[in-house]
């Protein structure tokens, strides 16, 4: 079924935020023009950038790995080096491709490898496979590892947890000082929370205009314009582009414009995208005429807890309270909430082979939702690796269900 | 199911076809404007999907006497339903058996459509209508595939399954994820020299526990596709293992067609 697609005229200018990104830590990393931090997504960013750093963020590079298909060449490397092909496919993509000396980085933007790390710096708050990646890399490039060990999952958030985090942030300052070869500048960290802050309650009303009927984007535009929403919070190019992008969203709205044409079904994804057919699906979607209108995965980086008045309590608040490291029920509750706020007509769970974590079908909650009458689809697959994924079954799962919602 | 007529009459409202392309074969089924069936036919779908398609055709429209252009309107469904280029339109195989089994059986239910490659558990409403569904996880364990594979490591031909099961005495489980896994289970119950037929109902009880654990499953259940047309067998299982009340339609594995010739005349 041939399926239009309204192109975002944001686009262009998103181009180019991730290559000022991108150019920036290759000048660093290739020039010695700044020192290079790699972090986890959803890490200390904030204090990152403040610090001066130019921050590599290996997921983002996992999600070019899986869109670029590259990952099928790579993971093999990682699993013949004793990583199980059941872990992260970020994981085993990335430091595949390391072992082999590849990256789309080198095509894309001009690298010669993967940048070097001056220091690693993560946080467990999604998952424990960010430390055990970024250890790999402590070892092949003998430079400080340190991070921020989150306790998880959190049920109601309580001070504990909050000040916990709070004194593990505030104890990365010291040897992140003596990598950057200067003091922190309590103003410059500030400013970068601000701007994180920004960012994200820009992000947020980008991602809530897909309440509105028909949507004006889709959860597979998301995915690609989230890119500065993790890469560049904390700077004002990132606050710059989702206020064009947010103009953009509010003028489709205006008139008329819908991402899918003649919009019919409008859903809700949980869990990871499938990095590799991000486009196919999104025509499979369009076909249908259904829209995903909202999902766990770009609201994962909307943190309204960010305060620059207290820039570490407030950081270690938004990134414990995340998503991901909730319980059951919080991530139940959250689901049901934007599932009514966006008039989703059900959810899909994509159970993403390699990311326990963020696939929330595994402990019955599908079924409950069925029973309260949100309908609910199951899809097998993964977030890189697509030797978890068959295209027939998840295409005819999606039609199915697409028929069962249109018969109601 | 209707005996295919013999085309002495023509049907005033015309005819509507059913195509389901299959991962094994692939059914045509043919039915008049009364929703009575007027031809069926099948083929391996083989490498080949387009000329099993127009065989199956071709051979639904002669047993009916009907000429390609007395066909108002043709469903395809099945993994290849893609393929077939003259179809007016497509519907999942998960909603065709719904249709061809409330067709049958006119009642609140559920199906179990056992496929050469996937299985699907579908509750279907009183209204005909499925609201809900599940397949299985991407593995050919409790497939049709996996019986195949086991069958041939054992020399033991499919069509006698059903037969050597019934004469079972006792209760093998069997029941690994993987079919690889499953058959080396199998040839540890030969080398322990278990009886043939006992291995085989434990293969078949392999299947049924495989659907079990898909979805709590009660009330009606219609069992259709290839593999209960085969194995007949299976529904003794399904009875006497978890106490079913099976029901299995006249040619199974022609549901998903009917079901799709059903929507065709719609």
């Amino acid at each position: 079924m041939a399926a239009k697609r309204v192109e975002i005229r944001a686009s262009g200018a998103l181009k180019q935020v991730m290559a000022l990104h991108f150019e920036e830590i290759r000048e660093a990393a290739e020039e010695g023009k700044g020192k290079v931090a790699w972090c986890t997504s959803v890490g200390p960013a904030e204090l990152l950038q403040a610090m001066g750093f130019r921050v590599y963020f290996p997921e983002n590079h996992g999600a070019i790995l899986g869109t670029s298909r590259a990952s099928a060449d790579f993971i093999p490397a990682a699993v013949a080096a004793g990583y199980s092909p059941e872990i992260c496919s970020y994981l085993t993509s990335d430091v595949g491709g390391y072992l082999k000396g590849e990256t789309p980085l080198k095509k894309l933007y001009g690298f010669k490898a993967i940048p070097r790390p001056d220091v690693l710096v993560y946080n467990t708050n999604q998952c424990r496979d960010v430390q055990d990646w970024f250890s790999f890399y402590q070892r092949e490039f003998k430079v400080p590892l340190i991070g921020v060990s989150t306790p998880h999952p959190v049920p109601e958030l309580e001070e504990s947890h909050i000040k916990g985090v709070e004194e593990q942030m505030e104890a990365l300052v010291e040897p992140l000082e003596k990598v950057a070869g200067f003091r922190l500048d309590r103003d410059a960290l500030r400013k970068a929370v601000r701007l994180s802050r920004e960012c994200s309650d820009l992000w947020k009303e980008v991602l809530m205009t897909g309440s509105a009927v028909p949507s004006p984007l889709t959860f597979f535009d998301e995915c690609i314009q989230m890119g500065p929403a993790v890469v560049m919070r904390g700077r004002q190019e990132a606050v710059d582009y989702y206020r064009l992008l947010l103009d953009e969203m509010r003028q489709r709205i205006k008139d008329g414009v819908a991402a899918v044409e003649a919009e019919k079904l409008r859903l809700y994804w949980d869990g990871m995208p499938v990095w590799g057919r991000l486009r196919d699906l999104s025509e499979l979607f369009a076909g249908l005429r259904t829209c995903v209108v909202v999902s766990t995965y770009c609201n994962s980086w909307i943190f309204d807890e960010l305060d620059a008045s207290r820039p570490f309590y407030s950081m270690a608040k938004a990134y414990t309270k995340l998503f991901i490291n909730r319980t059951e029920k919080i991530k139940e509750d959250y689901i049901r909430g934007l599932v009514r706020d966006f008039k989703a007509d059900g959810i899909i769970f994509h159970d993403s082979k390699t990311c326990p974590n963020n696939a929330n079908s595994r402990y019955g909650m599908p079924q409950r939702f069925a029973k309260e009458g949100i309908a609910a689809l199951v899809i097998n697959g993964d977030l890189c690796d697509l030797r978890f994924y068959s295209d027939v079954q998840v295409k005819t799962s999606i039609e199915a269900f697409a028929e069962q919602l249109g018969e109601k | 199911m209707s005996e295919p007529s013999t085309g002495s009459g023509r049907a005033s409202s015309g005819y509507f076809l059913g195509i389901d392309v299959g991962s094994w074969s692939t059914k045509a089924v043919l039915v008049d404007g009364h929703k009575s069936i007027a031809g069926k036919a099948m083929r391996r779908s083989g490498a080949d999907l387009k000329a099993a398609i127009e065989e199956c055709r071709a051979e639904v429209l002669k047993q009916a006497s009907v000429a390609a252009e007395d066909v108002k309107r043709t469903v395809a469904t099945g993994f290849g339903r893609e393929v077939v280029g003259f179809a007016d339109g497509v519907r999942t195989e998960i909603s065709c058996h719904a249709r061809g089994a409330f067709h049958h059986f006119p009642k609140e239910m559920t199906v179990i459509d056992i496929g050469g490659q996937d299985n699907k558990v579908i509750r279907v409403s009183q209204k005909g209508k499925h609201i809900s569904f599940r397949m299985n996880r991407k593995c050919a364990a409790g497939t049709g595939a996996f019986l195949e594979e086991v069958a041939l490591k054992l020399s033991i031909p499919l069509e006698q399954f059903t037969g050597l099961s019934r004469k079972s005495t006792k209760k093998l489980q069997i029941g690994s994820f993987c079919t690889v896994f499953t058959s080396t289970e199998v040839l540890s119950l030969v080398r322990k020299g278990e009886k043939k037929e006992d291995i085989v109902r434990g293969l078949l009880a392999s299947v049924a526990a495989r659907i079990m654990e898909m979805e709590p499953i009660s009330g009606t259940v219609v069992i259709t596709g290839g593999v209960i047309a085969y194995n007949p067998g299976l529904r003794d299982i399904f009875e006497q293992d978890y106490g079913l009340k099976v029901e299995v339609p006249p040619d199974p594995q022609y549901c998903g067609a009917l079901g799709a010739a059903l929507y065709a005349s719609d």
